[in-house]
């Protein structure tokens, strides 16, 4: 069954609009953040309207039914990704929470001095940083596994990095400003050969591609809500059992708890030791529906319709003189990073905004991968269900005003 | 509104592609580094002044967006030759002109051919671009050590 790209776009509302002097907007900064869609949007809007309350703590009536709704999303996720239990699933304030739990909480209990994190030259900042601080805290190396001119994984050079002396592998599974989906599997495969603990960063893959973590068999994998069409400040850690229970708390506070006294606190079972105090109630609610948007969508069906999304953006823009793209691995998502002859990239996007088309430029949170090229940023289209091949063509022609203007 | 009307006139363009006063200054008397953390634009800003406060020479080197190239291009004409109260009284005219606030007549007759940037204020994500190489003049004339962000 394909889709049915009218009835998608009728369910975002914010594709029904103009700007900039009357274009219609095409959005195609997908990889920055999904648009919300009617179901996500009316979910979050009668928590707020109706069914205001906290959760895991009231006796009445509203408190009851925000819980359910919000352990529902718990539920739902464990089937999203195929979790073996909803307690392996905690809720985030987005992948950079999570993967900062993860650093703070396994890593500072368990990483010592001289053990090495391997991660990729792909890697989002929130896939970087946060094991830098690791790193200063307790001594431990971080290893980074070259890319090719592709934008891929250079295999045998991952392969040969990893030792016994590497403890974690953390690496992004598709990458936001190259667009390469990373052969996940071997690499975990690979990994655990060498008895390394592996993360996967599936921020970028979860909208666009069913991602199965018993089918990967990591022991960490994180997404963000609102790349999946849910709500900002909602993301989900997914962890292996035995690891969760293991695992200290970064965050004490309400919820985490099952019993606090001066003396002594004992903390409550994953995956509710990791969520202490409010969480974004609505926002999960919110995610819910998201997920039951795309679950009925089928992520078969979406992948297949971006890829062809992807080679016909690829086919039309190859024909503009003096386009470069940066991430032609032959395994990609319907992303395109591009230069322009010597044109800077927020020149392109400003010239582009004025005919509605949003994209961005910059250097995507990658800043390694624009070292790695030899280049200060560049402009990225990123596309999802809602696109269509008009909006190629809008771009494509967008484009070639800004060759017009720099002549 | 037409863009290459309003913020990329030719003058800009021309700047862009060739910009004036672009290099190195050997035996500078003042220098600052410029970064817009959130895009990499990146510049050096040189002065030689002289014992008078006049600036002799300016020049710049670095990359970044047409806006932000052309307007250190102009700036460095802009100020070379003149006083460093000059060049920072233009500035604060600079400023104004491109965050919108209104300009008198004769902050227009100051800042001259720099009144193409008016057209800035408009796109509030690029007003950083056009003012960075101005923040790295005044780094370079404060001699603060560090390097200059717009953030
Ligand atoms: C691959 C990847 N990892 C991590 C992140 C960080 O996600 P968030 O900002 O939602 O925490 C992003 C989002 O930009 C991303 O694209």
């Amino acid at each position: 069954m394909s889709l049915n790209i009218d009835k998608i776009r009728s369910d975002f509302p914010a594709l029904n609009q103009r700007i900039n002097d009357d274009k219609p907007l095409v959005y195609l900064d997908n990889a920055a953040t999904t648009l919300k869609s009617k179901p996500v949007i009316e979910a979050v809007n009668q928590h707020y309207q109706m069914e205001s309350a906290n959760i895991h703590r009231g006796v009445h009536y509203l408190s009851e039914l925000a819980t359910q709704k919000y352990e529902d999303t718990r539920e739902k996720v464990k089937r999203f990704i195929n979790a073996p239990k909803k307690e392996q699933i905690v809720f985030t304030s987005g992948t950079t929470a999570a993967i900062n739990l993860v650093a703070q909480s396994y890593g500072k209990t368990y990483l010592q001095e001289g053990d090495e994190i391997l991660i990729t030259h792909m890697e989002h900042h929130s896939n970087i940083v946060p094991w830098q601080i690791l790193c200063e805290q307790v001594g431990c190396v971080l290893k980074v596994a070259p890319i090719n001119d592709d934008g891929e994984v250079i295999m045998d050079e991952y392969l040969a990095m990893l030792t016994e002396k590497t403890k974690f592998v953390s690496f992004v599974y598709v990458s936001n400003s190259l667009g390469t989906i990373n052969p996940a599997k071997q690499m975990i495969d690979a990994a655990h050969a060498v008895g390394a603990i592996v993360l996967v960063d599936a921020a970028q893959a979860v909208a666009h591609m069913s991602v199965d973590v018993k089918d990967l068999d990591c022991e960490f994998m994180t997404f963000s809500g609102h790349k999946l069409f849910g709500p900002t400040g909602t993301g989900v850690l997914y962890g292996k059992e035995e690891l969760l229970a293991k695992m200290p708390p970064v965050m004490g506070g309400g919820d985490m708890i099952l019993n606090v006294t001066f003396e002594k606190t004992t903390y409550n079972r994953p995956p509710y030791k990791f969520e202490a105090g409010t969480p974004h109630i609505a926002g999960v609610i919110g995610l819910g529906a998201a997920i039951d948007y795309v679950s009925e969508l089928g992520l078969e069906e979406i992948a297949a319709y971006e890829q062809q999304l992807l080679d016909y953006a690829t086919n039309s823009l190859d024909n503009i003189p003096g386009i470069r793209f940066f991430g032609t691995s032959k395994h990609k998502t319907a992303i395109i990073s591009f230069l322009i002859d010597d044109v800077h990239p927020h020149d392109i996007g400003s010239i582009l905004d004025l005919q509605g088309v949003a994209i961005r430029a910059g250097h995507h949170c990658t800043q390694p991968v624009m070292q790695r090229f030899d280049i200060p940023a560049t402009g990225r289209a990123s596309f999802s269900i809602y696109n269509t091949h008009e909006d190629i063509d809008t771009l494509a022609q967008a484009i070639h005003k800004v060759k017009e203007v720099f002549v | 509104m037409n863009i290459s009307d309003e913020l990329y006139q030719q003058v800009i363009l021309d700047h862009n592609k060739k910009p004036r006063n672009f290099g190195k200054l050997e035996g500078a008397t003042h220098f600052a580094e410029g970064f817009n953390p959130l895009c990499g634009d990146h510049y050096n800003v040189y002065l030689t002044v002289d014992d008078s406060g006049i600036i002799e020479n300016a020049m710049f080197e670095g990359s970044g967006c047409a806006i932000s190239k052309a307007s250190a291009s102009m700036m460095t004409q802009a100020i070379k030759g003149q006083t460093i109260e000059f060049a920072k009284s233009l500035f604060d005219q600079f400023h104004k002109l491109v965050t919108g606030e209104t300009v008198t007549d004769d902050g227009n007759k100051l800042l001259g051919k720099l009144q193409v940037f008016a057209g800035v204020c408009r796109y509030p994500a690029r007003v950083k671009c056009a003012a960075l190489s101005w923040h790295t003049l005044t780094g370079a004339i404060d001699e603060s050590q560090d390097t200059v962000t717009t953030e």
